[in-house]
């Protein structure tokens, strides 16, 4: 028991130090696209701390967005960003030393005060887990995190959700106005490559997978947004591969599956004030198949939206 | 019967782990960037491969090892892919650095 528990701590510090140097070392790197990688191996090393942690939850979404998805849109802005420079020839300007020591000892500071304020914390840590476990049979629900997710704090889910849509339309606007209407473009693709048997071999498992992490978030860890993203990835791989082309930014079917999911959710959202008397309230009755329909309509959007801020603003090409 | 699969576990792992370790050496130590890639491919999709047999024999039958074995393949198709695509974009437009 005594060298189990020394053999867990061995690997928990290990994990620690990891991601602190690597966190120290994309920092210190000064080449974008290094930064980037090292960044995408540091979130999966916080997803194994997520899992370290107990919550399979988050490290889904960590490995699955915060590792995969940010990495991929940073270096399309760093590959962009690098045109950019190239086309001002100037060499990028670096900030002053004292800005440097000043941001430091700023960040410090606030994880001073963070792990301040968590040592000090009282023995048990107040905490509302009990009560969410025991009100959790009410929704129908087997995994504790989609109800909080769905039901105790649906709103800030609603909110992350049009976040979303936010962002989409924010990267949109960057097109130039000859390219509204167009393609984002992905890739010059060479037809029969690695790349094209990986898009053609690939995507039958990675639905399946991604639709059973949204089916099985009710009561197992995963959920909309790890499910989602995996879809997304897959209709990027076969964009990427060039076996379909990216969808015209103004195609009908396009709009309607990106606000699919907030409009649901939006609209059942109010119709908790007929059925139960409150702004995205459930009847207990109903409350497992209304999060269905929910959840649902929130994976097609999300895995639609997520493709499409990867695939970036329209680009103005040849007429087709 | 126990101890036998135990001890199989523990040599096939440690064979994985070896191979993992042979494989960053190679990251580390080889002069370009082809021969990296070679290093890097080969040897983890060895060790990968050890580690997963190693495992197979301690989950459940046949589910856990089936997952297990998804696993591996999945992981041997998204090397290979990335390698020739890294492969071709150095021969194209020669190493980075």
């Amino acid at each position: 028991m005594n060298q189990g528990l020394t053999l867990a701590l061995a690997v928990d510090l290990g994990l620690t130090l990891a991601a602190l140097g690597l966190a120290a070392w994309v920092i210190g790197t000064g080449r974008s696209e290094a930064a980037i990688v090292g960044f995408v191996a540091y979130g999966l090393l916080l997803a194994l701390v997520w899992v370290r942690l107990a919550a399979p939850d988050v490290a889904l979404t960590e490995a699955a967005i915060g590792s995969g998805l940010t990495g991929l849109l940073l270096l399309g802005a760093a590959r962009r960003l690098r045109g950019t420079e190239a086309a001002f020839d100037v060499p990028p300007e670096r900030p002053p030393r004292a800005q440097h020591w000043l941001a430091a000892l700023f960040s410090a500071l606030v994880a001073l005060a963070l792990a301040g304020v968590v040592l000090t914390l009282p023995e048990p840590a107040p905490s509302l887990a009990p009560e969410a476990v025991a009100n959790l049979p009410q929704t129908g629900l087997g995994n504790a995190v989609t109800g909080v997710l769905l039901a105790y704090r649906a709103l800030d889910t609603l909110l992350e959700t049009l976040v979303l849509l936010l962002a989409l339309v924010a990267v949109w606007s960057l097109a130039p106005d000859r390219a509204w209407g167009g393609r984002p473009r992905l890739w010059h693709p060479e037809r029969g490559g690695a790349l094209t048997l990986l898009a053609q071999l690939l995507p039958p498992f990675g639905i399946v997978v991604g639709l059973y992490l949204f089916w099985n978030g009710a009561n197992a860890p995963g959920g909309a947004f790890q499910g989602g993203t995996i879809l997304a990835a897959m209709w990027l791989l076969v964009m990427l591969a060039g076996l379909a082309r990216a969808p015209t930014i103004d195609a009908r079917w396009l709009r309607w599956l990106v606000i699919a999911g907030p409009a649901v959710f939006l609209g059942i959202a109010l119709l908790g004030f007929a059925i139960a008397g409150a702004f995205l309230g459930y009847p207990p009755a109903l409350a497992k198949p209304l999060i269905l329909i929910i959840e649902t309509a929130l994976t097609l959007s999300i895995a639609a939206t997520l493709a499409l801020l990867i695939a970036g603003p329209p680009q103005p090409g040849p007429p087709s | 019967m126990r101890l036998l699969l135990d001890l199989f576990t523990i040599l096939t792992v440690s064979a994985g782990a070896f191979f993992f370790l042979a494989g960053t050496i190679g990251l580390l130590r080889f002069p370009d960037p082809l021969c990296r890639l070679h290093a890097l491919t080969k040897a983890d999709s060895l060790g990968l491969g050890l580690v997963v047999a190693g495992l197979m024999v301690q989950v459940s039958w046949p589910l856990g090892a089936m997952q297990l074995v998804a696993i591996w393949l999945l992981a041997l198709l998204a090397a290979a892919t990335v390698a020739q695509l890294m492969g071709r974009a150095m021969r194209r437009g020669g190493p980075d650095r």
